[in-house]
């Protein structure tokens, strides 16, 4: 156990240090920082000594290398536009954005665990062939769309939903204020959640219904039915455990790209948290903000990463985490 | 009453091009603690024979018409639940691939433990205690140790003595082998079946041995019938069968051994291979590969005719039983 986790950090170490390298040289290639800080009354000369003194005319590797010392000690540099460090602007924005993505995958695992299996036990039902239509329109229609039909359907024409913003919320703490226990804040989370999770959750229902639809047809379910088992613990032990060992590997790798996907939920529904400020920040070219983001995003990636190898070692028992015995 | 009566059995599957027998005219009889062997090449329709009898067959399988009366109720017309309560129970089934055969996620515990505790409402301790119990009558080395490994721990032989010590966890009446030794190791071949044998025998278990194994067959069953391509072509005492086969396929399949080749010589082999379900011959399904067929095998399906204590799904047997018989009679009449 922690052979392998000393193993991830290592590779965690590795993973960020590329993304950092990816993420700075952006800044070489986005515009001119110095237009954005100082406007358009500075004159040439004043630009020059400015440039010279923030550095900026160093070679690459000069530059990034001060970045880098810089960002091991928490400093991701100051937004052009907040005027604050970028790191504890984004920080900030990040309880709203995980309150999102949670919403969302909590949406998908207790929608498409049922979903997948029922699908998978009674292929030729009628409700399974119609999750499974419906799942081809969820995978084909963009989050933007079915997020503004959502909008139209409950919140202008049925009146029944917020449009956008996170209602009212409670601050638990330090900057993370939820909008999970007030009534506002749950109504605001609904439509974005949803919105969030109808790329993923029709694919997820996809994947378990495949997955469990193989294990069935597998020597150890046939001689589980053998030994003249109840339906239920063949279905949802002997099956169902079966089939989440691949689910989780993918699952983990996409509730990180989730994080992603919220760009466009975020600016649909003007939700307040990174997604949307990331877009806000490319619209100004404020370069450390996205150098920022890209690297807490980074940041998310590999951990998540990390989590879903912990918990399929613990589901699988043929995977030893620590590697020798 | 017989311990298992199998009547008339037909087995369809329901294919998307149509429907197919898989079996037809499934006709024995199997006693309390009687040996029977089930011999034919792979598509003979032996495992889904061996499926059929506990009704387990998955889609698109399922049981067409006859009988299968196990202490006279017939298992072909039982309600789910019933049936529940027999599989596992009173018949039980152990597979050919031992590692297939255990689910890879739970451990050997938890597989025995579920087993009885599906059929016998008695607590984990007491399930324990006998699944422990039953470790110990496949000669499982540390018992206690095994029982919370999982199966990837286990060699081959040591994960299909546990599939047997499931198949016995109940003291069933019936257990139903399909190639139980085919996936294993040469070595431990004879090994797995002595002790599958042994437990048997002790027990007063009824087996049903699926094989292609002639050899085996000869060695551990009293009866024993021939399949082919669906069908029965020869059943009766297993002795006789080995030893004076009638049907030419039969007689092919033990030309076939090795035993029987003279050393130097290539082994000797019945040409073509069996047809697929959809594909079989009018008349006698073997007429396309038998040496000796005739205009009547091409077009009329053989009756079985009775050859000692044998019956043989041959037209070739029936017309020499029909000579002889007329010999003797010419003779007689003399």
């Amino acid at each position: 156990m922690i052979a392998f986790l000393i193993k991830r950090l290592v590779q965690a170490i590795i993973v960020m240090f590329i993304i950092s390298l990816v993420s700075f040289s952006i800044q070489d290639n986005l515009g001119d920082p110095l237009r954005e800080l100082v406007g358009q009354s500075v004159s040439e000369e004043e630009r020059q000594v400015l440039r010279e003194k923030m550095g900026l005319n160093d070679p690459f590797l000069v530059q990034y290398g001060r970045f880098a010392v810089k960002a091991l000690h928490g400093d991701l540099g100051t937004s052009y536009f907040f005027k604050e460090p970028a790191l504890q602007v984004i920080l900030h924005k990040l309880p709203a954005t995980i309150e999102l993505v949670f919403g969302a995958t909590l949406i998908i695992v207790l929608l498409s665990v049922p979903l997948g299996v029922y699908s998978a036990i009674k292929p030729n039902s009628l409700f399974s062939r119609a999750v499974m239509g419906f799942s081809i329109v969820g995978i084909s229609v963009p989050v933007f769309l079915t997020a503004i039909g959502l909008i139209y359907f409950f919140s202008i024409y049925l009146g029944w939903m917020p449009s956008f913003g996170r209602g009212e919320t409670e601050p638990v703490l330090g900057p993370w204020e939820t909008g999970f226990l007030t009534v506002d804040g749950l109504q605001h989370l609904i439509l974005p959640c949803i919105s969030l999770a109808s790329i993923m959750l029709p694919l997820f229902i996809r994947l378990i219904r495949a997955e469990m639809m193989e294990v069935l047809q597998s020597e150890y379910v046939k001689f589980a039915w053998a030994k003249g088992l109840a339906p239920r613990r063949i279905y949802f032990l002997h099956a169902l455990k079966n089939t989440m060992l691949p689910v989780i590997t993918v699952g983990g790798v996409q509730i990180g790209t989730m994080v992603a996907y919220t760009i466009l939920t975020e600016t649909v529904f003007q939700w307040p948290g990174m997604g949307f400020l990331f877009l806000e920040a490319v619209n100004r070219v404020d370069t450390p903000l996205i150098v920022a983001y890209l690297i807490v995003v980074g940041a998310i990636f590999v951990v998540t990463n990390t989590l879903v190898d912990l918990i399929y070692g613990l589901v699988n028992p043929t995977v030893k985490l620590t590697g020798k015995k | 009453m017989a311990l298992l009566e199998v009547n008339n059995l037909e087995v369809r599957f329901g294919l998307r091009s149509g429907e197919v027998s898989a079996l037809r005219d499934i006709n024995f009889t199997l006693e309390r603690g009687e040996r029977l062997g089930i011999v034919g090449e792979s598509g003979a329709g032996k495992s889904v024979l061996g499926f059929s009898i506990l009704n387990l067959l998955s889609r698109p399988g399922y049981i067409a018409g006859g009988e299968i009366l196990f202490e006279g109720r017939n298992l072909a017309a039982m309600s789910a639940r019933e049936l529940r309560s027999i599989r596992g129970n009173r018949i039980s089934m152990i597979f050919q691939d031992p590692m297939m055969t255990l689910n890879p996620v739970l451990t050997i515990g938890q597989q025995m433990v579920e087993c009885l505790r599906a059929h016998r409402k008695i607590s984990q301790q007491d399930a324990k205690r006998i699944a422990l119990q039953k470790l110990k009558q496949v000669y499982i080395p540390s018992p206690e140790k095994r029982f919370d490994q999982y199966p990837h721990e286990l060699s081959g032989g040591m994960r299909q003595r546990i599939v047997i010590a499931i198949g016995l966890l109940m003291d069933p009446d019936i257990i139903i082998a399909d190639e139980p030794t085919t996936a294993l190791d040469v070595t431990i071949q004879a090994e797995i079946m002595d002790l599958m044998l042994e437990l048997c025998e002790r027990n007063n278990v009824a087996l049903i041995l699926i094989t292609h194994d002639l050899g085996v067959v000869s060695q551990v069953t009293k009866q024993a019938m021939v399949m082919y391509a669906g069908r029965i072509i020869e059943q009766g005492p297993t002795r006789e069968i080995i030893n004076d086969a009638q049907h030419p396929y039969t007689q092919g399949l033990m030309n076939a051994l090795p035993q029987m080749a003279i050393p130097g010589q290539r082994l000797n082999q019945i040409r073509g291979s069996m047809p697929p379900l959809q594909k079989i011959p009018a008349g006698c399904a073997f007429n396309p590969r038998c040496e000796y067929v005739m205009e009547v095998c091409r077009s009329q399906l053989p009756e079985f005719t009775s050859s000692g204590g044998c019956r043989v799904a041959c037209h070739l047997v029936a017309k020499m039983k029909l000579e002889e018989a007329a010999a003797q009679r010419v003779e007689e009449a003399n």
